[in-house]
């Protein structure tokens, strides 16, 4: 059997899914090429992205920042600003409108952070689908106001009690959901991860994020970016702001891990930078870098933002990073915590602790740059849903 | 005759699934012993993952147990070779997930896997498209091919028309456990393999009681009980003479049905 679209990224991707799942991901396939060539669908996906997502999404300048840095200029993409507030209901969208296509009437999600179940909730409730969360029960705990949102919003969350109860196990549990209904209902997954045409799929939605910040780069700043940082946990918004600028050969691609308590503690989410701990295996339908022990057993992970706090990286970033066209590295969390204040401070924007990995890289290198350098900082979300967190972790320090 | 054709003599066969390492790595080992040598035709036998997304609750346990016990691939394989030594003769094949292998280098495992006496495998998270590095160096041991109820006719015939050993027919779209009762369209199901190959046809998937195997047996070449088993067994406080009764019990059932 041949795919329609690529199925490998050299040698990372694929499909390493049950039989029973096959058939599914072939029609999704098909349905999603087709899609893309229907202008009908173009429109409403646009229209919809336009009315009820609110894009474009602002590029600001982040003078505050930039001069207390003393370096690079910053600019940041504002995803934060997006309804449901992250990047992730660019995906749900278009996806739930291919769920439409295809004339499925339930779907299930995976969350971790909980933004993409909250994105899920949304379309859901826009669309008229039946659906259903899953999300480890730790992630449910440091991320509250998500589900109680995703409640009001008509979806059903599914606390997973199994393995280490975060993001890896609700992926399981919704595959099996999937696997078991897979008739009647779509997995909406969120991130660029999984099995082809996910990984596809997924950056064609967020690629919008790169195509108007190039845009928007250009028309504000007059330049494009020397340097774009995003975090990446599985990879999605990451890859949507990098797709926009892969082309711009001068342009230099950053993507930022979570390094949790550090790389060495090995308590960490950093598929690339922990070389003893990290090689290329096969988990949820997707052949990439993996954290697991020596007998192949998926590793325990662990960040303070529950977004990045996963073993495996989109298959996309691995060969990204193995051709060089990106470069990886990683934030702590207190680093990630650190730079969560100072962009309230100094810009008055709560970012989500995800997407304050990337603004702590962004305070390492900036002030190593020169004035009339431009750094693009993706923020991905916003923090509001991680008040809870913060409050634990920093005490009485705030 | 190699071992897997051997077993398929006396159709219909009853193929247990038991994982290393549950309740703990000797009793296993006594417990496929025991279902070898009181019915079982050809046993599956499990290779715990930490993440294995096409099982329910049952197995999912089972092999969790297992890995918290410090089951491994290697232990697992010399477990293979101690059930040889123990005289158990009839064809193994290991059920495990992708990534232990690769983890354990694929070549190394395969060749360790027929050292051990391993008869075959079956690889829940390895379709057809991405089995080719498998069967490269896997040669004459079989990856035994799954086909499920939303296998379009095409796509069957395509795996089919390669399968080598016997095809696992997934009975139900879903995860490993046993059903309520067995889906009135398994006959057709059966029936639309078989116009594809003629290698014996296996069904696996939801069966949970001797009544429910005499009925796939009926249709079926064989018939895979996964999850009633490790129940069975697992939740028994003397595992050997539960794994002794369930064998027995499943093999006279299917007598009936021959």
């Amino acid at each position: 059997m041949t795919t329609l679209l690529p199925h490998k990224f050299g040698p990372y991707g694929g499909q390493f899914v049950p039989e029973t799942l096959m058939p599914a991901l072939i029609e999704l396939e098909r349905e999603f090429v087709s899609a893309r060539n229907d202008p009908a669908f173009n429109a409403e996906f646009d229209k919809l992205m336009a009315s009820f997502v609110g894009r474009p999404t602002p590029l600001t300048y982040a003078r505050r920042l930039s001069e207390k840095l003393g370096g690079a200029q910053i600019y940041l993409k504002r995803e934060d600003l997006a309804h449901t507030g992250a990047h992730k209901i660019n995906n749900a969208l278009g996806q739930a409108l291919l769920v439409k296509r295809m004339s499925k009437k339930r779907i299930v999600a995976e969350t971790g952070a909980g933004q993409h179940g909250v994105a899920s909730a949304t379309v859901a409730a826009l669309l008229g689908l039946e659906c259903v969360v899953y999300m480890g029960s730790v992630d449910i705990a440091r991320q509250e106001p998500n589900v109680f949102r995703m409640k009001l919003l008509g979806a059903e969350v599914r606390p997973v009690e199994s393995g280490t109860k975060t993001l890896k196990d609700a992926i399981n549990e919704a595959i099996r959901d999937w696997v078991t209904n897979v008739r009647d209902t779509h997995y909406l997954l969120g991130s660029a991860l999984g099995p082809h045409p996910y990984p596809t799929i997924v950056r064609e939605f967020q690629s919008v994020i790169g195509r108007e910040a190039r845009e928007q780069m250009l028309m504000d700043a007059g330049r494009l970016p020397d340097t774009v940082i995003a975090c990446v946990g599985g990879g999605s918004n990451a890859i949507g702001v990098f797709s926009g600028f892969v082309k711009d050969e001068s342009v230099e691609l950053i993507g930022v891990e979570a390094g949790g308590s550090g790389i060495i503690s090995g308590k960490h989410a950093a598929r690339f930078g922990d070389a003893t701990k990290a090689r290329v295996g096969v988990i949820h339908g997707t052949r990439t870098y993996v954290l697991q022990d020596e007998n192949g057993q998926i590793a325990e992970t662990h960040s303070v933002s529950a977004g990045l706090d996963y073993a495996a990286v989109g298959p996309e970033h691995a060969m990204l990073r193995d051709t060089e066209r990106a470069f990886y590295t990683s934030a702590t969390d207190e680093e990630a915590l650190s730079a969560f204040q100072t962009l309230c401070h100094t810009e008055g924007i709560i970012p989500a602790l995800e997407s304050s990995h990337a603004v702590a890289e962004v305070i390492k290198r900036a002030p190593t740059m020169r004035k009339d350098q431009v750094i693009l900082v993706n923020l991905s979300g916003r923090g509001d849903k991680d008040l809870n967190t913060v409050i634990k972790e920093l005490g009485q320090n705030l | 005759m190699n071992r897997i054709e051997n077993a398929f003599k006396n159709k219909p066969i009853f193929m247990p699934y038991f994982p290393l390492g549950y309740p703990d790595l000797s009793t296993s080992i006594d417990v496929i012993e025991a279902l070898a040598k009181n019915g079982a035709d050809l046993i599956e036998v499990g290779l715990s993952f930490s993440d294995p997304l096409a099982d329910g609750p049952v197995i999912q346990q089972a092999t969790q147990i297992a890995l918290e016990k410090g089951i491994t691939v290697k232990k697992s394989l010399e477990a293979v070779k101690e059930l040889r030594k123990r005289g158990v003769t009839i064809p193994l094949i290991l059920m495990g997930y992708y990534n232990p292998m690769l983890a354990y280098a694929l070549e190394k495992f395969i060749d360790d896997a027929r050292e051990a006496g391993a008869d075959g495998f079956i690889i829940p998270d390895l379709p057809m498209e991405e089995a080719e590095e498998f069967t490269l160096v896997a040669g004459d041991m079989p990856l035994i091919q799954m086909l499920a109820p939303t296998s379009p006719d095409e796509r069957m015939e395509s795996i089919a028309r390669n399968a080598k050993g016997f095809i696992y027919l997934v009975s139900v779209t879903g995860v490993t456990g046993a059903r309520s009762s067995i889906s009135d369209s398994l006959g057709d199901l059966i029936s639309r393999v078989r116009s594809h190959t003629s290698v014996p046809v296996c069904v696996g998937f939801g069966i949970g009681t001797p009544e429910q195997a005499r009925q796939v047996g009926q249709l079926a070449d064989g018939v895979i009980v996964g999850s009633a088993c490790v129940k069975a067994i697992g939740g028994d406080e003397n595992p050997v003479k539960a794994a002794r009764e369930f064998a027995r019990s499943f093999r006279e059932a299917l007598n009936l049905s021959s």
